[in-house]
């Protein structure tokens, strides 16, 4: 008899260690190229790595499966830590990263479906994801298919109104194949996003849009699971997941820091952080 | 001649009746619709202003309306075309591109989705409505953008054409539909391809180089042209982008000068698009005629055309003034 406790434990070590597999990956490569946004990277990859490695239905040898999952990561500045999470998935070969930002390489600053197997579209501007997972969801439900779109957003990003007129529409077509996670690390680019520009109350925001929202700790890879086996929360309501983040997360001199939005970590930083990211997971 | 285009395709005699190319539009999409599942319509708010109530009414779940909300729109439509749909995007001009540009730019053109933009009452249709309502900007700012085709139908024969060509290649488009009424200028043999020129009149003195409603206008300016001994070729360039370039180079070649009429400000919509091919391949005098780079003053569509000479006379005169300062 397999013992599920078990089971899921083994399942979230390896999650864990693929996350911190990422994180580490995510340094160096922006330190090799000199550019990336690992504030928001850091934030963001114990989501993506939960997504790609245990919730969407995607296939590395047909990403162009008309029935996949669509993951859209509307906050494209942090290109690497998708970068990263699909080549370990095998979307393309891990070395291909070091090319990153190089002369003519696949991989731009911000994704492009038409170079980078696994893209779904273009981001890089705000508040773009969300219209075009909308947009995708509806042709599931358009065509009766089963696949479900998530989109990862970040807080600051949410200033666009876009992205409210997006939120409107996707609760007025009753879009329950739609979740938008919300990467909450509290930082944009310069400053708090409450210093800059108040968000709160957010989750009152998104339900009075019509979404059905659950608050969870965005670090917490048993409590990503539980929350995205649950979705969708409300049959007929598009779901939130509002992700509590922190900037940097997994590097202690990082954590939490506006500086380190989009700053490169420099050698000494990054062998620093690497070190860490194997203390957390030997 | 040497470009694609070798027999005019004009009917000979003016058919006197007037239509608005918003009907070809919406005839040709509900008849394509009916055999291809993929179509969907895409608009905000006003159905009546894309005349897609009927298509409504009879693909109700296939007309998609986000509301007044145009971002998003576009965003949406970009996605439609992720799930493996073709999506007709349909909107006033002025807000549909004015307002959604940097979703055209991202989500459509630089995605490379299978998304047409259908810009309605274009030009400055909405008359006394305002600068606000006028869409004469919408082809330098779509043509500026890589990836995008850009198609300015002249009549309802082309304007069907048009949203066939669009409903059956692949890749992001704008359309540029009309409200103004205009006459069919368009044979029953006319054959619309992407990026071709018609040659709607023959002629060895000068070029008219016209898109959407002022092809007519265009022609009507040749006939006045040859009772004064002076044979005007005419060309309706109804794709911008990509241009017909070896028409526009033939006309150097063989005629002393072009004159280009659009709808649209003279600031880098179809003059300038045909000036870039001639100043880089046959320089000849050129007249670039459209609205000289300011806000239209209060007055209907019809009064505006003629405020700013786009009429057979203008282009007339505007042709003679070109031969004159080249003899």
């Amino acid at each position: 008899m397999i013992d599920t406790q078990q089971v899921d434990a083994q399942k979230v070590d390896k999650l864990r260690k693929m996350a911190a597999a990422v994180r580490r990956r995510d340094l160096q490569t922006v330190n090799r190229a000199k550019l990336g946004h690992v504030g928001g990277e850091m934030s963001a990859t114990d989501i993506l790595v939960t997504l790609y490695f245990a919730v969407l239905h995607v296939d590395p040898e047909r990403p162009d499966d008309p029935d996949r999952d669509r993951f859209i990561l509307s906050k494209g500045h942090s290109a690497v830590a998708l970068y990263t999470t699909l080549a370990h998935r095998g979307f393309f070969p891990i070395d291909q990263l070091d090319t990153f930002a190089q002369p003519l390489s696949k991989l731009n600053g911000h994704p492009d479906r038409n170079k980078v197997p696994g893209v779904e579209t273009n981001t890089g501007p705000l508040g773009h994801g969300l219209p075009v997972g909308v947009g995708a969801a509806l042709a599931a439900k358009l065509q009766d298919s089963s696949w479900r779109v998530f989109v990862l957003t970040g807080d600051g990003e949410l200033q666009e109104g876009s992205n409210w007129e997006a939120a409107m529409s996707a609760a007025h077509y009753k879009l329950d194949n739609l979740t938008v996670i919300v990467d909450r690390n509290r930082l944009q680019q310069g400053d708090w996003t409450e210093q800059t520009m108040h968000l709160e109350p957010l989750a009152d925001k998104w339900r009075a849009f019509g979404w059905s929202v659950q608050e969870i700790d965005g670090h917490n890879i048993p409590q990503l699971l539980q929350t995205f086996s649950s979705l969708p929360f409300e049959p007929g309501k598009p779901s939130c997941i509002i992700a509590h983040t922190h900037k940097g997360q997994g590097v202690s001199f990082m954590r939490d820091r506006a500086g380190w939005h989009h700053k490169v970590p420099n050698a000494e930083e990054l062998a620093l952080a690497l070190a860490e990211l194997e203390e957390v997971t030997p | 001649m040497t470009g694609s285009v070798e027999t005019p395709t004009a009917v000979q005699s003016a058919d006197t009746q007037l239509y608005d190319c918003r009907d070809a539009f919406e005839n040709k999409l509900r008849e394509l619709a009916s055999h291809d599942h993929r179509i969907v319509a895409v608009v905000n708010d006003s159905v009546g202003s894309s005349k897609l109530n009927q298509f409504g009414q009879m693909y109700p779940v296939r007309l998609v309306n986000v509301g007044i909300a145009e971002q998003n729109m576009v965003g949406v439509g970009a996605g439609l075309a992720n799930g493996g749909l073709i999506p007709f995007v349909c909107g006033a001009a002025p807000f549909l591109t004015g307002r959604a540009l940097e979703q055209i730019k991202a989500d459509m053109a630089y995605s490379n989705q299978n998304v047409k933009l259908c810009g309605m009452s274009s030009g400055m249709a909405y008359g006394e409505l305002g600068p606000t309502h006028h869409s004469i900007e919408d082809m330098a700012w779509l043509r500026a953008i890589a990836n995008m085709t850009v198609i300015v139908p002249a009549d309802p024969v082309e304007t069907a054409q048009a949203v066939e060509a669009a409903a059956t290649t692949y890749g992001p488009m704008f359309l540029r539909i009309s409200r103004l009424p205009v006459p069919i200028v368009h044979g029953p043999d006319y054959r619309f391809q992407i990026g071709k020129a018609a040659l709607m009149r023959e002629g060895s003195d000068v070029t008219l180089i016209a898109n959407g409603v002022l092809v007519a206008r265009a022609i009507e300016a040749a006939d006045m042209l040859a009772k004064e001994g002076v044979q005007a070729r005419v060309l309706n360039m109804s794709t911008v982008r990509p241009l017909d370039v070896d028409a526009v180079i033939s006309a150097a070649a063989e005629t002393d000068g072009i004159v280009t009429v659009e709808e649209h400000t003279v600031y880098g919509g179809l003059g300038g698009a045909v000036a870039e091919v001639v100043v880089q391949n046959r320089p000849v005098p050129m007249r670039i005629l459209g609205v000289p780079g300011v806000f239209a003053p209060t007055g209907s569509a019809e009064w505006l055309l003629e405020h700013f000479g786009l009429t057979a006379q203008g282009i007339r005169d505007a042709a003679l003034d070109l031969i004159g300062a080249r003899a």
